[in-house]
């Protein structure tokens, strides 16, 4: 599977809230970020989870946000970030969410 | 549509530095964990084990400690796949307590 | 009280057939842990003696063989390009194992202060390590680092000056993180060893930074 995405790409955090296992955090979803570093692809947990194989793998990127994008009260400089791990069906290009 | 272990950014007080060397059972539940999960048995997945340590539900993470959590789920997990049974299990869990009770006496 | 009591031979540790005295008292929890490594032993899942080796190897990571490492990337700076790319390949060299869950470390700058976390779990690169602390597996921790970072770190005495990023790792997926931390001043004449001595478990965490008065 090749990737969709490259570093330095802006992306948004799907805002959705499946039930079941998910490795995308409450706090990060429908949120804007930057890929940062291209991780390996990697059998999908959220299938994983369930007893299933996760194929074909998913590809997995670092994002990073800025503090002050995840958190309206956020108290610290303006240049604190978070970064994490997610993985490709769980992003969108910004546009999409008609930025 | 946010579950309880997904925790990152809720209130809370303050962080306790406290900490305590972990104990024999303790490490026992992880040497079960790894030796499952690891390349040589691959019988379960971390993913696996996570998902059946956040299906323990919200009062898990209140009553009962870290390992307690993570041997309930495992336990869960082995019983799913019929790897044990319950039935064996409540037999084998009353000879080790009929076998700790002897040996303090 | 059942028959079915188990032979004594196959019981898998090195210790009593008894609770462990520091395990306090005896609750049904860790009745099942032994109940459930025992079957696992009857029914040939894993061995005693696989279970034996499992606790030794629990037993012999400790934040040291992170701090080597960390000590040795200050030394030879091609060293530390590889462990920033890879730092279970990075482990090996030094005959370290690291297991087989991929680790990134990342590295604390003057302009970067790193600090990781896991908001979902409890994830922590416990093959290189050891396992973590307490308070890194709390609610409190778990629930603030992210959205109070500078808060958190204050209260382990850490004061990161505003003209720094405070970057928050959260350990969410595949991957377990550890931070690099910065050499501190005044170390030049200190040897490889010296300088591991140096290297806490708090720091590759990245709640405190090397601090040398």
């Amino acid at each position: 599977m090749s990737a969709r995405f490259i570093v330095g790409d802006r992306v948004r955090v799907r805002q959705a809230y499946p039930p079941g296992h998910v490795r995308t955090p409450y706090y990060v979803r429908g949120k804007e970020g930057v890929v940062s570093r291209m991780i390996a692809e990697h059998p999908n947990p959220e299938e994983r989870a369930y007893g299933r194989d996760g194929l074909p793998p998913v590809p997995v990127y670092r994002v990073l946000f800025r503090q002050n994008d995840l958190w309206q009260d956020y108290q610290g400089p303006e240049g604190d970030t978070t970064e994490l791990d997610i993985q490709e069906h769980w992003l969108g290009p910004l546009e999409e969410d008609g930025e | 549509m946010r579950r309880h272990h997904d925790m990152g950014g809720l209130d809370a007080g303050p962080v306790d530095p406290a900490e305590h060397d972990y104990t024999p059972w303790e490490k026992r539940v992880d040497a079960i964990v790894r030796l499952l999960a690891g390349k040589e048995r691959r019988l379960i997945t971390l993913d696996e084990h996570r998902r059946a340590m956040e299906d323990l539900g919200p009062g898990a993470y209140d009553e009962l400690s870290y390992y307690e959590r993570w041997i309930s789920a495992i336990t869960n997990i082995l019983i799913e796949k019929g790897v044990i049974s319950v039935e064996e299990l409540g037999g084998k869990m009353e000879a080790v307590k009929a076998r700790w009770q002897e040996a303090r006496e | 009280m059942s028959e079915t009591h188990s032979h004594d031979d196959d019981w898998p540790y090195p210790h009593p057939q008894q609770p462990d005295i520091e395990d306090g008292p005896l609750t049904d929890l860790m009745i099942m842990t032994d109940a459930v490594a025992e079957l696992l032993i009857d029914k040939e899942v894993f061995s005693a003696d696989d279970m034996r080796r499992t606790l030794e190897a629990i037993d012999s990571k400790s934040p040291a063989e992170g701090a080597r490492m960390v000590a040795h990337a200050w030394l030879d700076p091609d060293f530390k390009a590889r462990m920033l790319e890879d730092v279970n390949a990075a482990a090996e060299e030094m005959s370290i194992d690291a297991g087989t869950i991929p680790i990134l470390a990342v590295e604390n700058t003057k302009d970067i202060h790193n600090v990781i976390v896991c908001t979902l779990c409890s994830c922590y690169p416990k093959y290189l390590l050891g396992l973590p602390p307490d308070w890194y597996k709390s609610r409190a921790y778990r629930s603030r680092l992210v959205r109070e970072p500078r808060a958190v770190l204050k209260e382990f005495g850490t004061e990161i000056p505003d003209d720094v990023e405070v970057r928050v790792h959260d350990s969410t997926a595949e991957l377990r993180y550890m931070i690099l931390p910065m050499r501190p001043k005044g170390t030049e004449d200190m040897d490889e060893e010296a300088l591991a001595g140096l290297v806490t478990r708090d720091c590759m965490i990245g709640v405190t930074v090397i601090d040398r008065d």
